[in-house]
């Protein structure tokens, strides 16, 4: 069946090599004097202009597995799917100056990973464990749901063979080549590819969305046809419009994975990289350009329905809604821009999947490796440590694809949402204030991760006949209400996880539970580049301190 | 939370003073697009269609536009010269 695509096939090889080829170049861009420092290679020299940063957090935000689960979701669903345009439309000013503040601060301290910073401010080693953890986590299924995003491309090309390791041979052979260019070049890397990478996403989106309306007789043909499409359906759920039950999950959903975004590691990574507070402020308005090219991408799952998709079947015979986009670029497009356009998809999942390990190889080597292994780690070895758990991590996503069912990763994904909000108490708020107690903090951590756990494992799925952990909406009746609306798990946790930190902090005050210090001051808040580092005493900060790559 | 003028905690061993303060009065405009997409009521409905997009999506994608707007303008009236 791969014969058919010849044509798409070749020209997918061809811009993956280009690609890969100048992901090894990346080394040299830019070259500091020596790439074996965290700061050059796990953040590119902490020295990002504006577009760069443009590119490489738009590449990171909106990761492969966005374009092509996002329109799967209006395919199945409709207009509920859509929550991903409020979600990336809140967040830039939800962040604009919460983002400024950890920069300043990261600059000041020479903070790495959300983790040290919880480290500095609360001075709670364990604490800054609890976080490193749940970023850890939290980003491994992350990082494997990027590799379902090159494989709903190479199945639509035909290219996955029957067995096990047949099935995923392609895959391995691109994570592999993956994982030598990050570990020789770091963040530059992702960086340089993002450019290739959105240049092709946007080139593909903005052909797809004039000349695919025109094959199929417009917008407004598009959407009846999937109004009609959702009418013959028996469930009352789906639509082309939100209905009187899924209005409240659509909101929650929007804000909840708004304030989740940039909690994860991989979003503070390439935030850090840039090199001062003027260039995150100009792209808080300068990505939304992302999110409109998403919104017209989630769209294209109408398309599909419009142009009679049938999705291609999972091994176990269920629908595999992922690969409705790259079916409706074979079915309409000539054969080579399909294969620019699986290209795009492609190379659109390395970017997020490289910044990713090395976001989670940061958290490890920080506050792992440096806080419980080796207090006295040189900067040499943190790099070092840093490049070989970037392999580790990307490995240990491959072994999710290859002998977990898929549709289990993108379920652990959803639970990545809820466990990394959980962070927010004292990542996001931390910034803002120290009023909490340290105890506090990990009492509504817990509170907030067993009740999001709970209410996740009670959620069924009708679509593929899960019990549990099936969806993250949860039915209020579950709790009591009489009601058939449904809400976001990981907002009812945070907000429990809020309401008991602040609660634990009233209590442990009153009776007088020794509190940590701040090894941060007001002033390092408002920090810009240029300002020296901060060369604290104590137990946090190594014995030398580090060149600073700005001065 | 991330409200625009979050008050900072002063510290008792602050290095002197900020050199510059993130607060304005201009950073509440940023509510304007935090609240506006989340108002479901304001768009969820099928007409006036344009250019063949129900109202529920081109009044969602116009919002980016809002959001954009609104950032460009806070980050031109708070710039530090």
């Amino acid at each position: 069946m791969w014969r058919d695509h010849q044509v798409e096939i070749a020209v997918f090889v061809v811009l993956f090599i280009g690609v890969s080829a100048v992901g090894f170049v990346a080394a040299r861009w830019r070259r500091p004097d020596n790439l074996n420092h965290l700061d050059e290679w796990g953040l590119g020299g902490r020295n990002f202009g504006g577009w760069i940063t443009w590119f490489l957090v738009g590449g990171d935000l909106y990761t492969a597995y966005t374009f092509v689960a996002v329109p799967a979701l209006l395919f199945a669903a409709g207009a509920a799917g859509f929550f991903a345009v409020p979600y990336t439309v809140i967040i830039y000013p939800l962040v604009f100056l919460v983002l400024v503040r950890m920069w300043s601060v990261s600059h000041r301290h020479g903070f790495v990973t959300p983790a040290d910073f919880v480290r500095a401010r609360f001075q709670s080693p364990t604490l800054a464990l609890l976080i490193a953890i749940t970023g850890i986590v939290a980003t491994m299924p992350y990082i494997a749901l990027q590799l379902v995003g090159i494989e709903s491309v190479l199945k639509t090309m035909g290219v996955i063979g029957s067995g096990t390791i047949a099935r995923h041979l392609p895959i391995i052979v691109a994570f592999a080549i993956l994982a030598a260019y990050t570990y020789s070049s770091g963040l530059r890397a992702p960086a340089l590819i993002a450019f290739v990478k959105d240049t092709l996403i946007y080139i593909v989106i903005l052909v797809a969305v004039f000349y695919l309306p025109y094959k199929l007789g417009g917008w407004g043909a598009i959407f009846d046809a999937a109004d009609a499409k959702f009418d013959k359906t028996p469930a009352l759920s789906d639509g082309i419009l939100l209905n009187a039950n899924n209005q409240l999950q659509y909101i929650t959903l929007a804000l909840g994975s708004a304030l989740a975004l940039f909690l994860y590691p991989h979003s503070l990574t390439g935030v850090l990289a840039s090199k001062n507070r003027d260039v995150i402020k100009r792209n808080m308005s300068a990505l939304p350009a992302y999110s409109l090219l998403l919104g017209l991408i989630a769209l294209l799952g109408y398309a599909a329905i419009a142009a009679n998709v049938t999705p291609l079947k999972n091994p176990n015979g269920t629908n595999d809604n992922n690969t409705v986009v790259p079916l409706l670029f074979d079915k309409l497009f000539p054969d080579w821009f399909a294969g620019v356009a699986y290209a795009a998809i492609g190379i659109g999942a390395l970017v997020p999947a490289a910044i990713m390990s090395i976001a989670a190889a940061n958290l490890f080597t920080r506050n792992v490796y440096r806080e419980y292994l080796k207090r006295d780690a040189t900067p040499h070895q943190e790099a070092t440590v840093s490049k070989v758990t970037s392999l580790l991590v990307k490995v240990g996503a491959l072994v999710f694809i290859v002998f977990v069912d898929p549709q289990f990763s993108i379920d652990l994904q959803l639970i990545g949402g809820v466990i990394i909000l959980q962070t927010l108490p004292a990542v996001a708020l931390g910034l803002f204030t120290r009023w909490f107690h340290r105890g506090a903090l990990i009492g509504g951590w817990i509170a907030g991760m067993g009740l999001g756990m709970w209410m996740l494992y009670q959620i069924p799925n009708a679509a593929t006949k899960r019990a549990h952990f099936g969806g993250s909406a949860f039915p209020l009746k579950e709790f009591g209400f009489d009601s058939t609306k449904t809400i976001y798990v990981g907002f009812v946790a945070v907000a429990v996880n809020l309401a008991v930190a602040a609660l634990l902090t009233v209590i442990l005050r009153a009776a007088s539970v020794a509190d940590g210090g701040d090894d941060t001051s007001a002033s390092d808040y408002f920090a810009d580049e240029g300002d020296p580092r901060v060369s604290t005493a104590g137990p946090a900060t190594k014995p030398e301190v580090a060149p600073d790559p700005v001065t | 939370m991330t409200g625009p003028e979050s008050p900072d905690t002063p510290r008792a061993f602050d290095q002197g003073p900020p050199r510059a303060a993130d607060k304005s009065p201009w950073n509440w405009l940023l509510f304007i697009p935090i609240v506006l997409p989340l108002v479901t009521v304001w768009y969820n409905a099928d007409s006036p269609r344009l250019l063949g997009f129900p109202r529920f999506y081109w009044m969602q994608l116009a919002i980016i536009l809002v959001g954009v707007s609104t950032t460009t303008l806070v980050y031109q009236m708070t710039k530090r010269r």
